[in-house]
């Protein structure tokens, strides 16, 4: 009886039921996200209702008062300017070196057919996954007998060999994308394959360099362990691993100054993201770089 | 060992151009030639990469043989597989690999691969303000510069933190997260930070499965689960393959977030194998040491990067 009735009023509701369980079902996905959103933004909140709160200690809450004392505090050359023109130095020479190495690398890697691409390409995919920091012992030991260690030159090399595999990598993919055609053309009139690739491809896939670079300066400027092994005078110390000195050196943790310094640190790399992820209309999914 | 069957098409193709300079028969010399000169530009990454990334791995390979000390040592020798040995009779060894065992199982296993997949399956179907919200939120904690995060979690378990405020709040038992549980404190951190990743992963192969098949499943009357088990997640395996294989190896060598969080304490209740590996070799200054632990970290991290690179095996 009950099923009769039942396969008889399907084809009359099943449109508004669809629609209703789709509501429904929205409201129950939106609920859940907002839930995951506010365990992820009690961190953050931390950090930002901290930095102006003269009274700062552990927990996220309504700040005592609103001050920028703390960032007053910060913003003076050995705590704040040095670091972060030392973090700038080193991720910026090594970013610059990354991209010129990357982009040469990878023209002949699209551009010509040798047989030794593949093996060369596979090789790459690998080293992209190898674990950087499983290196780091045998890389300071090294440095030690080569008279390299302490020296930003030094740690600026390591820093773009690290990141150059993937940066060729994506380069390449990316390349791939813009049509052999046009140059085609440019080599009949007799351009040079360097001149090709600076005058007519790096200029059609700007995006693509913008990614490579901004990825590149991003993994570095927050890279800790790195300048934490090849760098010893506290002169020269990038903001990743000067950040510490709020722990130790200075006494009690002065945890609203703590909280301004991260987000001044902070700061550079999320705009960096905001702007290429804005770039590329929201479709920058490392993911989707990832997969090729 | 020149290309010379690949650059035969290359000369084919440009042949017919009315201006083209070489003549089609090119001599095998300059055919050497040209080919050394195409590969020209591959040199400076080349070197790099040999001197810098390559170099590395094969003194590695060799230091993890000998005794090397840091001080007070005018030769290192060889020693065997001596490192080796010691690691797998060292107590603090075999905690360190049962740690990274919990850590990735915990941390990259179920927590950011699972996470991850969630949000991005409420993501297609919520509404787009609030998608837009959580996936700012979630990005922001990735973009984070390592130690960062590590001060904002730190500051998020400690006895004073907000989580226990929370529980405070809630009437529920508070404690030292840092102390009492230090591998599952740094696990959720390590999940905090790198959700993002999987979420981004997956929200880009939901949105290729197209509509009409989910959408045929849901008019047959196949509910939220099976449509997700048996529609769902086979077409998206690949993905989740590669978003497996890359959370691990990334957790794998996680360093700062702990570092900043525990140091590996208390006592070595949160020392992951790159902590051991830093303690043994500068703390203890056994670099022959140390970088056997490393090699062996090494050997494990190739491994699932071989899986990956068959994972991608077509698109080479």
């Amino acid at each position: 009886m009950a099923i009769s009735t039942r396969t008889l009023k399907t084809p009359a509701l099943k449109t508004p039921t669809l629609k209703s369980r789709r509501n429904s079902r929205r409201y129950a996905a939106d609920a859940g996200l907002l839930f995951a959103a506010a365990a992820f933004v009690l961190p953050l909140a931390w950090v930002l209702l901290s930095s102006v709160d003269p009274e700062a200690d552990l927990k996220v809450k309504v700040p005592d008062g609103l001050t920028f004392d703390n960032f007053d505090a910060v913003l003076e050359p050995d705590i704040t300017f040095t670091p972060l023109l030392n973090s700038l130095i080193l991720c910026g020479g090594a970013t610059l070196l990354t991209v010129v190495c990357a982009a040469l690398a990878a023209y002949p890697l699209s551009r010509f057919r040798s047989r030794l691409n593949r093996p060369f390409l596979l090789t790459i995919l690998f080293a992209t996954s190898l674990p950087i920091t499983a290196i780091m012992v045998p890389v300071y030991a090294l440095f030690v007998q080569v008279d390299l260690i302490d020296t930003m030159q030094g740690t600026i090399f390591f820093f773009a060999a690290s990141q150059l595999p993937f940066a060729i990598w994506l380069m390449k993919n990316f390349m791939d994308g813009v049509p052999k055609e046009l140059e085609e053309a440019a080599w009949t009139d007799g351009a040079s394959s360097l001149q090709s690739l600076i005058r007519i491809v790096l200029p059609l896939m700007g995006p693509g360099v913008a990614v490579v670079t901004v990825f590149s300066f991003v993994m570095m400027w927050g890279n800790f362990f790195v300048p934490f092994m090849l760098l010893l005078s506290p002169d020269q110390m990038p903001a990743s691993v000067s950040i510490n000195d709020f722990f130790g050196n200075r006494g009690t943790v002065v945890y609203g100054q703590l909280a301004a310094f991260s987000i001044i640190y902070s700061t550079p790399v999320i705009l960096l993201y905001v702007l290429v992820a804005r770039r590329l209309g929201g479709g920058f999914a490392l993911g989707g770089a990832v997969k090729g | 060992m020149t290309a010379a069957p690949p650059a035969g098409p290359g000369v084919v193709k440009t042949a017919p151009g009315p201006t083209a300079p070489p003549p089609p028969p090119a001599p095998r010399g300059r055919s050497a030639l040209r080919t050394l000169s195409r590969a020209l530009p591959v040199s400076p990454a080349l070197v790099l990469l040999i001197l810098f990334l390559a170099g590395p791995i094969a003194y590695c390979a060799y230091i993890a043989f000998t005794d090397l000390q840091l001080t007070g040592q005018a030769e290192d020798s060889f020693v065997g597989f001596e490192n080796f040995r010691t690691a797998f009779q060292d107590e603090a060894f075999l905690n360190a690999v049962w740690l990274t065992l919990v850590f990735t199982i915990l941390s990259s296993l179920i927590g950011q691969n699972t996470l991850g997949l969630s949000l991005a399956v409420l993501m297609q179907r919520a509404s787009k303000p609030v998608r837009t919200l959580t996936g700012g939120i979630v990005i922001t904690a990735w973009v984070l510069p390592e130690v960062v995060a590590g001060f904002l979690l730190y500051a998020f378990f400690r006895r004073e933190g907000t989580l226990n405020a929370i529980l405070d709040w809630l009437h529920l038992p508070s404690q030292n997260w840092l102390f009492t549980l230090p591998i599952l404190a740094v696990s959720f951190a390590n999940v905090w930070r790198g959700t993002a990743f999987s979420m981004l992963v997956y929200s880009a192969a939901l949105n290729e499965i197209p509509k009409e098949i989910t959408e045929a499943a849901e008019v047959d009357g196949a509910g939220g689960w099976r449509r997700m088990w048996h529609i769902t997640l086979p077409m998206i395996r690949r993905s989740i393959g590669t978003n497996l294989m890359l959370n691990t190896l990334q957790t794998l060598s996680v360093f700062g977030l702990i570092w900043v969080m525990t140091r590996g304490g208390p006592g070595n209740r949160s020392q992951t194998l790159p902590l051991f590996m830093y303690e043994q070799a500068f703390q203890k200054s056994m670099i022959g040491y140390g970088t056997a632990v490393a090699l062996l970290l090494l050997v494990v991290g190739s491994l699932f990067s071989v899986v990956y690179m068959r994972l991608l095996r077509t698109e080479v």
